[in-house]
């Protein structure tokens, strides 16, 4: 049998996940990983809160472990269905997995979402984390009130993000221009709003029980319902009882002399957004909700006809990530994301689309942490490896010469592990000097220069 | 003593693969696993072995006499849910 080859799209937490799994399970296989940018990381570069940076050193050890492998490859700047077609990738490599995660944002559907001022809070976290597509992004921080629409993990990251203040940013790897503008913010108050109650939202134990230490901002809450507390052993999942008795501990405390606002705001959907005269956010208003059980025993929020007005100058909205479709390839368009039955992505017609796969957001929809990826990665590897073994993947013309004389051949500029590490050695470098993990490069051309330096 | 997993947990389970008494849960085959906010290690099962904190690629499990102080409320948290694990 001749050698596996595999090519990964997406050098993010799903992707490498996948590789390191394919690389231990196979012990010839070679894996060649490419990403649309010259950074490996995806999310866990890009998404992960700067002052999560801990969570962020997953990639590195994950990185390390398939470069010991000595067939693990990076192909960074190269974006598959412009640079490279998937017909291409399937010349020189036996399966293609996509882990292209869910780059899209989900929208309000109301009117005033386009004013300026109101943002996907996808864009925002990209600008912050120093995603090169998103360093020139402008976002309003002179009032003093932000809203934040969603209930995840998301929403309070954007909300400690516009809260924490400048000392706390300046020890972490946050793009430098998103510290400059983050430390001349106004923004005295963030409202979080959840369209159902408190016992619904989807904020994880962790993220909650950090903001007890943050202690210039006061926690308060506007229709929270406690009342299940009374009964905490009628409260099966004890994340949810250990969330609702967090929330109850902040709910109790006497926090008024604080200099910052963080309201916990439940039960309300934002129904339209009105503009001030300079043509930007100004106002969101509001109704209140009510929780009715639906058909399958959920509890759906159901709009009332009362209204409420709250002044803002930035709306951020967090209400969920979407996959992007692959072009040529299935994709799930009311889902957001790329059909499949383990892993193996499938057609229209519920048919195998031969030597395709799927990990992570784009396999399973935006839900999980970032370690929910493993397991989702292993399940996808099995059913290749399973495809590999029975002859499936079998083909007698792949071409086995170089990937990276094939890429120069194409006239693209791809970046290798060696020079994706001359940007992780100048980026840990700067930091150093300023007590921070690192200092992010932000624009194309300088990682690339970087990169590509003798 | 025993072993505490901490708020930084991305549930990887690499700590579940190592632990020789399987007192990390839940486990990706245990009933709750896709909905876990976090890990948490069981304080009577543990035995101090070390390996999950060796296994862990974010150092987000240590012992609990090594917690810092903002992380103390983490060890009543691991105990909380060890002990709400079969209800």
């Amino acid at each position: 049998m001749s050698t596996l080859r595999v090519a990964i799209i997406g050098a993010g937490p799903a992707g490498l996940y996948a590789a390191v799994e394919l690389l231990a399970k196979n012990n010839t296989a070679r894996v060649d990983i490419y990403d649309r940018l010259p950074t490996p990381g995806g999310l866990a570069r890009s998404g992960v809160s700067p002052d999560h940076g801990q969570r962020r050193k997953v990639m590195e050890v994950y990185e390390t472990i398939a470069l010991a492998s000595g067939r693990y490859f990076f192909h960074g700047n190269v974006e598959i269905g412009k640079d490279i077609t998937h017909q291409q990738l399937l010349k020189r490599h036996h399966a293609v997995i996509y882990a292209c995660g869910a780059a899209n944002d989900r929208s309000l559907g109301i009117d005033g979402e386009q004013l300026g001022g109101c943002h996907a809070a996808t864009e925002f976290v990209a600008w912050y984390n120093g995603h090169p597509d998103y360093a020139d992004r402008q976002f309003d921080l002179s009032g003093d009130r932000a809203i934040i629409i969603g209930n995840g993990n998301v929403a309070l990251d954007v909300a400690r993000m516009l809260l924490l203040g400048k000392e706390r940013l300046a020890t972490t790897d946050i793009a430098d221009y998103a510290l400059e503008a983050l430390s001349k913010s106004k923004i005295k108050e963030v409202l979080i709003v959840g369209r159902r109650g408190i016992k619904q939202a989807a904020f994880t134990l962790p993220e909650l029980l950090e903001l007890e230490a943050l202690e210039d901002i006061a926690i308060e809450f506007e229709s929270a319902d406690f009342s299940a507390l009374a009964y905490e052993d009628a409260i099966a999942d004890s994340n949810q009882l250990f969330r609702l008795k967090t929330f109850k501990k902040y709910a109790d405390k006497i926090q008024s002399q604080r200099e910052k606002r963080l309201v916990f705001k439940f039960l309300a959907s934002p129904k339209s957004i009105t503009a001030s005269t300079s043509n930007s956010v100004a106002q969101v208003t509001f109704c209140q909700n009510q929780l009715i059980a639906g058909e399958d025993g959920r509890l759906q929020a159901v709009s009332t006809d009362r209204l409420e007005a709250i002044d803002a100058s930035l709306v951020i909205r967090a209400v969920g990530y979407r996959g992007q479709a692959i072009s040529g390839l299935p994709f799930d368009d009311s889902r957001g994301l790329m059909p499949n039955i383990n892993g193996r992505v499938t057609t229209e017609n519920n048919l195998i689309e031969p030597f395709t796969y799927v990990v992570g957001w784009l396999k399973r929809g935006p839900s999980g942490v970032l370690g929910t990826n493993k397991m989702c990665s292993k399940q996808t590897v099995n059913a290749l490896l399973e495809d590999w073994q029975s002859g499936v993947l079998a083909r007698s013309a792949i071409d086995d010469s170089s990937i990276t004389d094939y890429l120069i051949e194409q006239h693209i500029q791809a970046v290798s592990t060696k020079a994706w590490k001359k940007i992780d050695a100048a980026e840990k470098s700067a930091g150093l000097s300023q007590g921070r993990p690192r200092v992010k490069i932000t624009a194309y051309d300088k990682l690339l220069s970087t990169a590509l330096s003798s | 003593m025993a072993y505490v997993i901490v708020g930084n947990c991305i549930n990887d389970t690499a700590c579940v693969d190592v632990c020789p008494v399987d007192c990390i849960h839940p486990t990706p085959s245990e009933t709750g696993f896709d909905s876990a906010d976090m890990l948490y290690v069981d304080p009577e099962v543990c035995i101090d072995c070390n390996a999950c904190a060796e296994a862990c690629p974010i150092d987000a499990v240590m012992p609990e006499t090594k917690l810092p102080a903002y992380l103390q409320n983490y060890k009543a948290i691991n105990a909380e849910f060890a002990s709400r694990r079969l209800k």
